[in-house]
């Protein structure tokens, strides 16, 4: 998969949320991966480079690896 | 059934909680109160003959041979006109009546022609009964006076005539273009013997005038007058079988009128509570395609796409389909297979294509075409209000009082609600228009929006919270009802983030162009103005906030208390005729039939149970992440059932690309459609007339489909995917549709209720339809939300990162028109090519101006994506800064601009943004011939090998 993509359409979940307040934007834009996201998806957005995500979906990401 | 025709009582019914009891010759009857005369005497079985009435339209009294004479009154009343009152004492046939319907009846023969045994209402025509019915014998009156006799027929419509020669000026046409379909195209020239029956202005003939073809005037015409030219050339229908349009999400019903295995012409069914009789011209009459020498019955496999195909036997074709996917998912895993289910095939097909892929193929990848079109209302009217649907009947926009329209055009897309919804219009409910163009609603004969919010393209989430602002700090928000129905902590919470000044309209004006005052003008009106109901369309959900904006639209709803009663509500207009169907038969491919997640243990262990197999419990891909995986190689094998992604998916170069990196591609529709392009198995499909089934319309009601002719290519759809999943291995054995509909019932708790005997019987229901609601739903949410406490959410305006600059400077915005249809595919194949043959580009005339260009130019339409080239209409419908254009024609493609910016929640497609730039052309673009090449040469079928 594109991982410049997958980071793109992370960073506008994490946008999308962002206006619900920092703490819930993150559990939110997490659910929402986990909910939605092919698992090929997921693994290959957790393999990249992950410098280009914004904060709140990096924060979103970390807890989905643990 | 045998032909008959349909009952008509002769004024419309009434509603009235008082009932009046009368006597007509000598029967009691009770009614309604206000009901006519003639209407109480057809309820209780009798007749009064009559010309100019028709329950579809109001009584107007002019034929005079309705009258009767009544106990206690002078003179001989017209029926039609004559209200029931208590003890009313009628008497409908005397010698009195008689001898004066006799005299009225031989001055209509005396202009008409009696050419009975060659006409081709002969033995359908209601002068024809009354005449029978009065008992003329002859007329006095001979024709050497003046008379209309030879009057010159109108053939210009391409499905009826209008034939004067035969008129009787009863006016149900012009009342019924007025009074039901609501464009008073229709108008009656002249005065006394002058008067003649005119379609638009002077000059105008049929085709020419704003007449829309919906067919209401041929419906109401009581002669040959106004007939199909089918029925001229066919004759008249000796069956009707009931069943449901395959085009918009209206889900009109009508009687197909055969004549043996021909379909001679579709009726719009009175009892049908879609449509209550109407239609409009794609329904009536665009099922030309069904018969279309383009279409395809026998299956065909192909090695390489490059290859001309092969026609196969049904066996070969299954048995070579079935090998290669399992081949395929062998060497590279059951995720590396999927499928697509249609929103234009039955709820029973698309459960079995996607029970195919779960079950057979072993993963999630099933995706459906409202990814590109509906996906966010799904989304956003889950989070708010619990369930995936819109809340209302079609019924209940009569009972509104402010109607807002946001980023729909029913008089284009939904064309029979959209006379609905004018008719309460000219009653006088006021309308919010928010769309970008100036959409027909805005002004037409006797509607009048009050309000236009002529947005930017992109800026709707931006404009709705604007609305709420004004709704909240000026306190018009329904406190009660968010107290009682609504969660009011998270109320509390989007009442702050709403009020914030930076979400004025003052402030947000710079960014959505719209007049701040006109803005407040239009929120005030809804807050304040009564019952207030929403109807939206793709304007809203084609968007990067598509799903953020249902939310907005959810929010509106209930800070205004609109919800849970009739008159009220959020109502998704749905594009296509079974889209609500599709999502609910778990179509997408993180949820089962019934919108409950994959991953829900409960749920999932209830299918496989059911099917007998294990259910992989992890999300599938979506359409355009198949595309992407594709790309890198993981994802191979597709089955696409009644799609063309190629045309209708966004980005056509990126669709083209995934679709050729695929092992096998499998289209099963009735066309070589522009996905057949790269394909390696096609399997022919079967037409809504060829089928038996359930749709699903955009009020949740689902309608049976029946089956009026033969399947051409000799297996309906859900067959075709039965013997597919067969030959993979699955042992399936469904005789009938209704057993599927069988097994959905006993899988969603929804559809608990719902079965095949019952639809038949009461000829529709509303999901939910369980022990909660054991008749089913006309509307959601009416003692609380599906959730339990309605849900407030936050929506911040995220611009779309799409921009307009110096190289782009232009907005596009796509949408359809009224007689195409989507991609085309069926309606492209008829003769409604009369009025839309090719995609037009329309451009405000000052930015035509500035480029040099007038009406009928070639210009050539660039994005950052792609380019194609199509002519111009220069017109003020487009705000200054925006073009329009429709992607009905392949040879346009209009998505080769598109770009693949989409909604950050479910990827539905941002078609309605594309920065452009458009400029004089002088031709087709190098791609346009590229692939015009490539598809004749994709399409070559093999000659058959000589015996």
């Amino acid at each position: 998969m594109d991982s410049a993509r997958l980071v793109y359409m992370a960073n506008q979940i994490a946008r999308n949320f962002a206006a619900q307040g920092e703490d819930a934007a993150i559990a939110a834009t997490a659910q929402h991966i986990r909910d939605f996201w092919d698992p090929r998806m997921k693994a290959a957005i957790l393999a990249a480079d992950l410098s280009g995500l914004e904060p709140i979906a990096r924060i979103a990401l970390a807890q989905l690896k643990t | 059934m045998g032909y008959e025709r349909q009952a008509d009582f002769g004024t419309p019914a009434v509603q009235s909680d008082e009932a009046v009891t009368l006597r007509i010759d000598g029967r009691d009857v009770t009614v309604p109160a206000g009901t006519s005369v003639m209407r109480a005497a057809a309820e209780c079985g009798g007749s009064i003959p009559s010309l100019c009435a028709t329950d579809s339209v109001k009584a107007f009294g002019s034929c005079r041979m309705c009258l009767v004479e009544i106990e206690g009154r002078r003179g001989t009343p017209a029926s039609c006109t004559t209200p029931v009152e208590p003890g009313m004492v009628v008497q409908t046939q005397t010698p009195l009546l008689q001898k004066l319907r006799k005299g009225v009846m031989e001055l209509y023969i005396s202009d008409h022609p009696l050419d009975c045994l060659t006409c081709s209402a002969n033995n359908d025509c209601e002068l024809q009964d009354t005449a029978a019915e009065v008992g003329l014998r002859d007329v006095r009156y001979g024709y050497a006076g003046e008379n209309h006799l030879g009057l010159e027929a109108d053939t210009s419509n391409p499905y009826f005539d209008f034939d004067p020669s035969k008129c009787i000026a009863c006016s149900r046409c012009v009342r019924a273009c007025d009074e039901v379909q609501g464009t008073l195209a229709l108008a009656m020239d002249g005065r006394g013997f002058a008067s003649t029956i005119s379609a638009g202005q002077a000059g105008d003939d049929f085709l020419s005038s704003e007449c829309v073809s919906c067919g209401a005037c041929v419906q109401a015409c009581p002669t040959a007058t106004l007939q199909e030219k089918a029925v001229k050339e066919i004759g008249k229908p000796e069956r009707a079988v009931i069943t449901t349009c395959a085009y918009c999400g209206v889900g009109c019903t009508f009687r197909a009128e055969m004549r043996g295995e021909q379909l001679v012409r579709m009726v719009p069914w009175k009892d049908g509570k879609a449509n209550r009789g109407h239609s409009c011209v794609k329904g009536r009459f665009a099922w030309g395609y069904a018969n279309h020498q383009d279409r395809i019955t026998e299956p065909m496999i192909r090695d390489s796409i490059e290859d001309p195909w092969r026609v196969v036997s049904w066996d070969e074709a299954f048995a070579h389909t079935a090998s290669r996917l399992n081949a395929i998912k062998a060497e590279y895993g059951a995720r590396a297979l999927g499928g697509i289910t249609s929103s234009r095939c039955t709820n029973e097909e698309t459960f079995l294509v996607q029970k195919l892929v779960r079950a057979g193929f072993g993963s999630n990848n099933v995706d459906t075409c409202a990814r590109v079109c509906h996906s966010p209302t799904g989304y956003g009217l889950k989070t708010t209000f619990g369930t995936s649907a819109g809340t209302q009947d079609f019924d209940s926009v009569m009972d509104s009082d402010v109607i807002l329209v946001i980023g729909a055009n029913p008089t284009d897309a939904h064309p029979v609600f959209a006379s609905r919804m004018k008719r309460r219009l000219r009653q006088g409910a006021k309308l919010i228009v928010i769309d970008p163009r100036r959409i027909d609603l805005v002004r037409s004969p006797h509607v009048q929006a009050a309000h236009h919010l002529p947005l930017q393209p992109g800026t709707n989430v931006a404009v709705l919270t604007a609305m709420a602002h004004v709704i909240v700090t000026e306190g018009l928000a329904d406190e009660v009802f968010i107290r009682e129905r609504c969660d009011w902590d998270e109320y509390q919470d989007w009442a702050r983030f709403v009020s914030d000044q930076k979400h004025s309209p003052e402030v947000l004006e710079a960014v959505t162009r719209v007049p701040a005052a006109e803005l407040r003008g239009a929120a005030r009106l809804f807050a304040t103005g009564g019952n207030g109901a929403i109807y939206y369309g793709l304007g809203v959900t084609e968007h990067s906030q598509g799903s953020s904006t249902v939310m907005a639209i959810a929010n509106l709803a209930m800070v205004t208390g609109n919800i849970g009663r009739r008159g009220v509500g959020v109502n998704p207009l749905r594009g296509q005729n079974n889209v609500q169907g599709a999502c609910d038969m778990g179509s997408f491919p993180h949820e089962l039939s019934g919108y409950r997640h994959i991953s829900d243990t409960a749920t999932r262990g209830l299918f496989e149970q059911d099917w007998g197999v294990t259910l992989d419990a992890e999300p599938g891909l979506r359409i355009p992440n198949m595309l992407d995986a594709a790309l890198d190689g993981s994802f191979r094998a597709i089955y696409v059932q009644g799609e063309d992604i190629l045309q209708s998916d966004p980005n056509t170069h990126h669709v083209a690309a995934g679709l050729k990196a695929m092992d096998l591609v499998i289209v099963h529709d009735l066309f070589l459609n522009e996905t057949a392009n790269y394909a390696h198995v096609f399997l022919p499909g079967s037409t809504f007339l060829e089928k038996n089934g359930t749709f699903t319309n955009a009020e949740r009601r689902i309608q049976l489909v029946r089956k009026v002719m033969e399947p051409a290519n000799g297996l309906e759809d859900w067959q075709v995917t039965q013997e597919l999943a067969c030959a993979m291995g699955l042992d399936w054995n469904y005789q009938h549709p209704s057993e599927i509909m069988d097994e959905i019932a006993r899988l969603t708790p929804t559809f608990a209720g719902v079965s095949f005997e019952r639809l038949d019987r009461e000829g529709s229901l509303q999901w939910p339809v369980n022990d909660r609601a054991p008749d089913g739903s006309p509307i959601m949410h009416v003692d609380g939300f599906v959730r339990g406490k309605g849900k407030f959410v936050v929506t911040d305006y995220v611009p779309t990162d799409e921009r307009t600059g110096p190289r782009f400077p232009l907005l596009l915005t796509t949408g359809r028109i009224l007689s195409q249809y989507n991609v085309g595919a069926q309606t492209r194949r008829t003769a409604n090519t009369v009025w839309h043959d090719e995609d037009l580009l329309e451009i405000h005339p000052t930015d035509a101006e500035n480029r040099g260009l007038k009406t009928g130019d070639w210009v050539r339409l660039a994005s950052r994506t792609g380019e194609t080239t199509l002519r111009a209409e220069v017109t003020e419908r487009v705000a200054p800064g925006v073009v329009y254009t429709t992607f009905h024609h392949p040879a346009t493609q209009a998505n080769v601009v598109t770009t693949e910016f989409s909604d950050w929640a479910t990827n539905c497609p941002e078609y309605k943004v594309t920065a452009v730039q458009v400029t004089p052309s002088n031709g087709p673009t190098e791609w346009q011939e590229s692939y015009a090449s490539w598809s004749e040469k994709s399409r070559r079928i093999a000659a058959e090998p000589a015996e």
